[in-house]
């Protein structure tokens, strides 16, 4: 690497802000977790990780949302499935979720803050009632 | 792909040294031979500063934080993190006798109440990458200071943040950059001081070993601001690590364009260079420093006149130890009034302690100033190991003296530290418990001064091996009462006439040991005893033939061999020849030796 300018410098800065931000922990409120057990392996769940990584990178989310995998949900029968924690939003675990539909819940559960309605498969109704 | 996983594998000196270099690999490998090397980022990070329960191993962005790790439980991590998204609950920290098996490492009661700003990328970032410190922020005081700010407008942040150096002294910063601006001449230097000689004190090491960029930018900013364009890093040579890692830092810096000519094309110059001391304590002292830099024996010259006005080879120079500095590119980016916020009325900013001896947590921590001892003791350091009672803490160490349990809850600052008849130091705090010997304690202080002690002028050289020859007689037993005043007579007096502050701190542990502890003393001298069984000379150990079952355990451990009776038998320590080391004591399963 050559010697660098005063804007490349800054250029780096920030490239390299946005790699570092997705190991940072702190200051992350929103938090997607995508239930990786041996089922929802088997069913796509790292295709949907990965799916899930890049558009949230193409949204320049990086800084807010904190991706993490857990185990098995429960939820076997609709797997992968994939939890979004939303603060002002109900806690909701969606069903179904294969690679395609990553795209679809960034876009209307992070950005447009609306709900997948089709893909909904626990939590919501206690959360909704209690507001 | 992108990453899923970041495993931070603290490579500090003290992990490094419980085999975190091969967990580090097996990591790596593992990751390849399990097939999951693009979800995961292995990282090797600076020192972590809980360092009683190192290797340690951070998962983000699970947060699992992995205590006592070995290098064969890799593969478990691996194969349980990366692929099945679980945590290793058996490596977890937790905190004693509790079984709750997910600490999230805020709730960690070691990190609570600590303040990071000279460890800011301590266990965060790996640094040997120029790139992760330049995107925490790094180098960004530098673009401040080359393009934006005037050297008399990085003098007056310096002066307005109250920084004081963290090498002991607490003279203020801003106060001997200005000193050293206003000298009149074409070379200047700024150096370093890593010279960490303090029994006990690894922050200056562990600071290099995590961030050394920090330090390399500070020293650019601190160039700038006194118009040097040269600088050095005298750094003992028994810190291999941290020699290593600061000269890839000055090769990733140089080959970057962030140091040598025409710095980022400001047009300034700055270039660093490394200088390796043999490890003298005295070269610690600034003017040995600079001495010793320019190839002479290390011994301390009169000041004044103070190196900020000629220094190194006759030239102004300023001379900032590594904590001083690394606090430098935060204060430049973040304000003087942020930093002079945090602290104390007179003493600003935190201080990193290294927290060693009889304290359950020990390890590497950062304060504020104002945190009272009892907090970093009973809190953060999770108070004294075995449940033994706290005797007392010492701070500076073989400059400083010991605090007691009833000056436990003064806010730490460099004042309050010498009211009570210690020092700040360099931050080397040694806690000791009711098993330690003060004659002990102080004589082993006394042996390390007479050792360090490089001889020029009369009162150090010969107070020191003074009053080890009369604390050496007290803890054989042979001392009298008269030896005490003397001890303070000898001490006092060392005080005021050395030549530099090693003679001149030299007598504070005896002296605050007999403030404190008189008692002790005289029960050496009068009583012949030892309570802590420490002063070998004064201890008996013996059999009491009425406990004895004569198992024969104890003349089975004894080295000498001393011990002797027949199978079944009361047996008996033949006194004379014992060498008490204490095997049999602990060896006895019927509390039939005793120690007096």
């Amino acid at each position: 690497m050559a010697r660098m300018t005063l804007d490349e410098l800054r250029a780096l800065r920030e490239t390299k802000r946005q790699d570092l931000a997705r190991r940072d922990v702190e200051g992350k409120d929103i938090q997607i977790i995508v239930g990786m057990g041996t089922c929802g392996i088997a069913a796509g769940a790292k295709l949907t990780f990965d799916a899930l990584v890049d558009s949230i990178q193409k949204h320049g989310l990086e800084s807010k949302v904190l991706i993490r995998q857990t185990g098995c949900m429960g939820l076997c029968y609709v797997e992968p499935t994939v939890e979004v924690a939303y603060p002002g939003m109900p806690t909701v675990i969606y069903g179904k979720m294969t690679s395609d539909a990553a795209e679809e819940l960034v876009q209307k559960h992070l950005v447009e803050h609306t709900l997948l309605d089709n893909h909904i498969f626990d939590r919501p109704a206690a959360d909704i009632l209690k507001k | 792909m992108a990453k899923k996983n970041f495993m931070l594998v603290c490579g500090g000196t003290g992990c490094e040294s419980s085999k975190s270099d091969e967990i580090y690999r097996t990591l790596i490998k593992e990751a390849e031979l399990q097939g999951v090397k693009d979800d995961v980022q292995v990282v090797k990070t600076g020192c972590f500063g809980f360092c009683e329960k190192g290797p340690i191993v951070k998962v983000l962005p699970s947060e699992s934080f992995y205590v006592e790790v070995k290098p064969e439980d890799a593969k478990e991590i691996i194969a349980e993190q990366v692929i099945k998204g679980r945590e290793v609950k058996r490596l977890l920290y937790k905190k004693s006798q509790q079984t709750a098996d997910n600490i999230k490492v805020q709730d960690i009661e070691f990190y609570q109440k600590q303040f990071r700003i000279v460890l800011r990328n301590c266990g965060v970032i790996n640094p040997e990458n120029i790139e992760e410190y330049i995107a925490r922020d790094g180098y960004v005081a530098l673009e401040k200071a080359l393009f934006e700010m005037s050297p008399q407008q990085i003098i007056d942040v310096m002066k307005a943040s109250g920084l004081r150096g963290r090498g002991g002294a607490g003279f203020p910063t801003g106060v001997k950059w200005e000193t050293a601006a206003k000298v009149n001449s074409e070379v200047k230097y700024v150096v370093c001081n890593a010279d960490e000689g303090d029994p006990g004190a690894y922050m200056d090491r562990s600071t290099i070993e995590g961030d050394p960029h920090s330090v390399l930018e500070a020293m650019i900013i601190a160039g700038k601001a006194i118009g040097a364009h040269n600088g050095y890093i005298y750094i003992r040579a028994e810190y291999p690590l941290a020699i290593d890692r600061l000269k890839v830092a000055i090769a990733q810096a140089k080959e970057r364009g962030l140091m040598g000519v025409d710095i980022l094309g400001s047009g300034f110059d700055f270039d660093v260079e490394i200088r390796l001391g043999a490890g003298a304590f005295v070269c610690g002292e600034e003017t040995a420093l600079l001495q010793s830099i320019e190839g002479n024996r290390g011994m301390p010259i009169p000041k004044p006149p103070f190196p900020a006005i000629k220094g190194l080879w006759g030239k102004p120079t300023i001379i900032n130890n590594v904590e001083t500095l690394a606090n430098i590119p935060v204060i430049l980016t973040k304000g003087a009034e942020w930093f002079a916020a945090i602290g104390t009325d007179k003493s600003k900013g935190t201080k990193v302690f290294a927290l060693t001896g009889k304290i359950n947590n020990s390890g590497l921590i950062e304060v504020p100033m104002g945190t009272t001892l009892r907090e970093i003791i009973f809190d953060i350091g999770g108070g004294i190991k075995g449940g033994k009672k706290f005797k007392g803490v010492q701070t500076g160490g073989p400059s400083g003296g010991i605090i007691v349990e009833k000056d436990l809850d003064t806010p730490i600052s460099y004042e309050s530290l010498i009211a009570l008849g210690s020092m700040m130091g360099s931050g080397g705090m040694i806690v000791m418990d009711e098993d330690d010997c003060v004659v002990d304690v102080s004589k082993f202080y006394m042996a390390f001064c007479v050792d360090e002690s490089c001889g020029k002028c009369a009162p150090c050289r010969i107070g020191t091996n003074q009053m080890h020859a009369l604390l050496d007689k007290i803890s054989k037993g042979n001392g009298v009462e008269a030896d005490l005043d003397s001890l303070e007579r000898i001490g006092k007096a060392m005080t005021k006439a050395s030549l530099c502050m090693l003679g001149g701190s030299a007598a504070n542990p005896t002296l605050a040991t007999i403030r404190h502890f008189r008692d002790e003393y005289m029960e050496h001298i009068v009583d012949h005893k030892c309570r802590a069984g420490k002063c070998k000379s004064l201890v008996v150990y013996e059999i009491i033939p009425a406990k004895c079952i004569g198992c024969g355990l104890c003349a089975r451990k004894c080295p000498v061999p001393c011990i002797t009776g027949e199978k079944k038998q009361p047996h008996v320590i033949d006194t004379a020849r014992c060498i008490k080391c204490g095997e049999c004591f602990k060896a006895c399963k019927f509390g039939a030796v005793t120690k007096r």
